[in-house]
């Protein structure tokens, strides 16, 4: 169980950073994983009240407020057609839509949670993360940083042309995944994104240019168990190390598949 | 701490704890039909409508409904009544435990989408959970009602 003794919705980004200094003191998202905690926050800081909830689309990139929800970026009509429906299908399996409307993009990524589809989706995309003192900087930077202090603002994703998809292995559909697996090809650069391994998310990229011949069924098998030799894994309830490597080169495999239908029109089915 | 909240239509002014959870506060004020069926976030037996949107009242500080309208199912007994019959015609409860939590989620998947396919509404109910049935039941009954209402 989590105590509070003080709850303060933050006037602005400075409030919310001063009183995220102490660590007794927590931001508390859309609370859904904080609340899983057994501890006692001294002050809980809510960032409601800061203009954060918002999804803001220009002709270059989305501003994803650190508030929005993740039923906001499954139902963002612009995201969703920009990364052929692979964010819906990334969150789709999170709980539930009551879930869905709590939990936060902010909270999601700065937990940098092993579990966390959000992570392993956002990592194919072009994108940046806003900090409130560490100012923009990647979100493939930002998730390889150990967690301080500081206030996630905002995520941006850049409009560069690309395809994506997003699957999946979970052994009841609700639950957090077994694996998590997205494939991107972004200007032209293949990204291989793995979360639930069960650490963190990854990215890799096709460093050995197995794909620079394009993608036929050898390079998209040949690709597929090197992601799955490169992406570390390890054991818990879930599932085996062995078992997730297994995985990782089956969904790379089909993503790639799918991936290579995408440029003709299949999606994330979700059509 | 002060709050107010608009609870099924009614304004409720109240002193409460920073981490009182909206699950308790709405039992507090007579709401019995809000149960907590797990720990984790998962079953939607808390299911409220928060601005008419369906949120997990167990994951909720009240203090953040402060200022909102929260509606459960003690409020909206007449919009519940179009379907719910058609659920208990299937037999789809047993134990009822669920019901609550389903009946609300399903009234928020019908005014979003009033005539969803059966993986619509499969994946818009995914997050309440049932241990005595399969689903079937309640999905047979919400289609049933769903042909009758488009006779």
């Amino acid at each position: 169980m989590i105590t509070i003794k003080n709850y303060i919705r933050a006037g602005s980004l400075q409030e919310a950073y001063d009183l995220n200094q102490s660590r007794q003191n927590r931001v508390i998202g859309g609370m859904l994983w904080v609340k899983m905690a057994n501890s006692n926050v001294n002050t809980a800081i809510d960032l409601s009240d800061l203009g954060l909830d918002t999804i803001t689309e220009t002709d270059s990139e989305f501003s994803i407020g650190a508030m929005v929800s993740l039923r906001q970026i499954e139902l963002h009509e612009g995201l969703n057609k920009y990364t052929n429906y692979a964010i819906k299908k990334s969150v789709g399996d999170i709980v539930g839509v009551q879930f869905r409307n709590m939990a936060t993009v902010g909270g999601s990524i700065f937990g940098r949670f092993g579990f966390s589809d959000v992570l392993t989706m956002f990592l194919t995309l072009d994108c940046d993360v806003e900090l409130f003192k560490g100012g923009i900087i990647s979100l493939e930077e930002f998730s390889k940083m150990e967690r301080d202090n500081d206030i996630l603002v905002r995520l941006i994703v850049k409009k560069t042309p690309g395809n994506f998809v997003y699957d999946s292995m979970r052994i009841t559909k609700t639950d957090f995944p077994v694996i998590a697996c997205g494939v991107s090809c972004v200007n032209n650069e293949y990204r291989f994104s793995v979360g639930a391994r069960p650490a963190k998310a990854i990215l890799l990229r096709d460093e050995e240019g197995i794909l620079s011949n394009g993608i036929s069924e050898d390079s998209i098998s040949a690709i597929s168990k090197w992601v799955a030799e490169h992406t570390p894994t390890q054991s818990n309830l879930r599932g085996s190390a062995q078992y997730r490597t297994h995985l990782i080169e089956v969904l790379i495999k089909r993503n790639l598949l799918k991936l290579r239908g995408e440029i003709s029109g299949n999606s994330n089915n979700f059509e | 701490m002060e709050i107010q909240i608009t609870l099924n239509n009614r304004t409720i002014k109240s002193n409460i704890e920073p981490d009182c959870l909206l699950i308790d506060w709405v039992r507090e004020h007579g709401c019995y039909s809000v149960k907590r069926g797990c720990e984790t976030s998962n079953c939607g037996l808390c299911t409220v409508l928060l601005d008419g949107k369906p949120v997990l009242s167990c994951s909720m500080l009240a203090v953040r409904a402060n200022g909102h309208n929260v509606q459960t199912l003690e409020g909206l007994q007449e919009e519940a009544k179009d379907f719910v019959e058609f659920i208990a015609d299937q037999g789809a409860d047993q134990c009822g435990f669920c019901n609550p939590g389903f009946v609300m989620n399903t009234i928020s998947l019908l005014r979003e989408n009033p005539n969803p396919t059966d993986d619509e509404i499969r994946a818009y109910l995914s997050g309440n959970l049932c241990r005595c049935s399969g689903y079937e039941g309640q999905l047979r009954g919400i289609r049933n009602y769903l042909n009758s209402k488009n006779k």
